[in-house]
């Protein structure tokens, strides 16, 4: 069964239809790549789906728990929304790493603020506090930055920013993990970095969601590809297929750019 | 004479002093609710907020002393502030806290503003709730970006307590003055003139060392 079925998602921002009719299912430990060019609705559906966004139309379903129905709106409340967020993680262009905290302070935070709901925090705050740090520092070791923990973001590079970023995301093992173009706020140079440890993570069988520009690396690492124009999906299917014989005259156009 | 000239000073710097500490105290908590309010989603308390800044801001505080120290005493034939010292701080207190958080309202709400939506909704997806976020990710970002103007107001703050002579508090300008006008003595207004570039030199050290800790990310 899929891990994550969208149903009929539209969006409108004013007058504008960002989203038109977005249907796709993602199955358990695949990634799914989305390429368009900017302005066809790929970070809105993102947003959507991290609830950034709240959609106008359609259903949003996890697990077979369906997290949004736009035709059966619940009034919701702060601590459902937060639960349901929880099934996503999301990494950003622009990292948003929060500045006053080191890498460590910023993959753990969330997590020990999380801790502090648990009933019997009070009594183990030690240990489940040192495992959350042991935790942080495993997935900052699997970023390759065991040795930058300590340093606070404007002391890293924008990819060793992007790498805690994604340990951040990581922390919270959500469902699902959304990369909204994550290397395209980088130099060149240090795109190579970010997109190894996204390489890394589809050979463990990450279950991701990744809004790109990189062509070569979208058909190299993702199962599925879905290309979007103007709100819709026009064409989606195997990464290969989609990229070296798209079936969509619109797809080969978009891709003659790369 | 320089003994009890000395002496007189430093009453009337307790004076200051106090005026100072309690309308911080006051106006910086109040000052950030306004500033909440100002950015809430309720168009009426809204525009209730902008109507009191710009009322406050829009007339002198000494007006508003005066308005609020005279003015209950006259509509209600009881002075609520009572003739004594204390009585006179307390309304003084009262003035300022209310005109200063204004004020502060004003650059606490561009100092949240200025913090990118994107530490929010980075907030926002790791499941945190609202008030985590504002205290444990917009908090420090905005007190760093208005430690600057804040520095700028809280001064103004040192020397606007003498306008509190005008409701006859005892303050530190009101101190050096009385020697004018009993004794005939100008020194002691540019010992007074001393006693202020002393309070603001500690306060402008104070505020360079918060600056400094702060500095440690951007």
């Amino acid at each position: 069964m899929a891990v994550l079925e969208v149903k009929n998602i539209g969006k409108h921002f004013g007058a504008t239809e960002v989203l038109a009719d977005v249907s796709f299912d993602l199955e358990e430990g695949s990634a799914l790549a989305i390429i368009g060019s900017s302005g066809s609705g790929k970070t809105t559906l993102l947003r959507c789906l991290n609830f950034l966004e709240t959609p106008d139309r359609g259903s949003i379903t996890v697990r077979g728990e369906t997290l949004f129905d736009a035709d059966h709106p619940v009034k919701g409340q702060e601590k459902d929304l937060r639960t349901k967020r929880l099934h996503f993680g999301m990494v950003f262009q622009a990292f948003h790493l929060f500045p006053q905290y080191t890498a460590l302070e910023n993959v753990t935070l969330a997590e020990k603020l999380l801790a502090q709901e648990k009933p019997d925090f009070k009594q183990k705050k030690r240990e489940i506090l040192e495992e959350i740090e042991a935790h942080g520092k495993t997935l900052l070791d699997q970023m390759g930055l065991s040795e930058r923990m300590d340093h606070y973001p404007h002391q890293l590079s924008g990819g060793q920013q992007q790498r805690v970023a994604i340990a951040r995301a990581l922390a919270l093992k959500p469902d699902i993990l959304c990369f909204d173009e994550p290397t395209s706020a980088l130099d060149p140079e240090l795109t190579g970095e970010v997109l190894k440890v996204i390489r890394g993570l589809a050979e463990q069988h990450t279950t991701m969601i990744i809004v790109t520009h990189e062509m070569s690396f979208a058909r190299d690492v993702a199962d599925q590809i879905i290309f979007m124009d103007e709100g819709v999906i026009v064409e989606q299917g195997d990464a290969r297929q989609v990229i070296d014989h798209p079936r969509e005259e619109r797809t080969r156009q978009f891709l003659t750019k790369y | 004479m320089f003994l009890s000239v000395t002496q007189s000073l430093l009453d009337g710097l307790w004076t200051t002093f106090q005026i100072f500490l309690f309308t911080l105290l006051f106006s910086l908590p109040f000052g950030l609710v306004l500033a909440f309010g100002a950015m809430s989603r309720w168009k009426a308390l809204r525009g209730l907020i902008q109507t009191l800044v710009w009322i406050i801001r829009g007339t002198p505080l000494m007006l508003q002393l005066i308005i609020i120290f005279y003015g209950p005493g006259l509509w209600l034939n009881h002075n609520i502030w009572s003739g004594s010292e204390a009585g006179r701080i307390t309304a003084t207190v009262v003035a300022f806290s209310i005109n200063y958080a204004c004020y502060f309202s004003v650059i606490f709400r561009g100092g949240i503003e200025g913090v990118p939506v994107g530490q929010r909704e980075a907030g926002e997806v790791l499941g945190m709730t609202k008030w985590q976020i504002f205290f444990k990710i917009t908090l420090l970002q905005m007190v760093k970006r208005v430690v600057p103007p804040m520095s700028n107001e809280i001064i103004t703050l040192v020397k606007d307590t003498s306008l509190a002579r005008i409701i006859a508090a005892y303050e530190l300008t009101f101190a050096g003055y009385s020697f004018m006008k009993s004794n005939g003595l100008t020194w002691p207004l540019f010992y007074t003139g001393v006693f202020y570039l002393l309070f603001v030199g500690i306060l402008t050290l104070l505020f360079n060392y918060i600056e400094r800790r702060l500095d440690y990310f951007r």
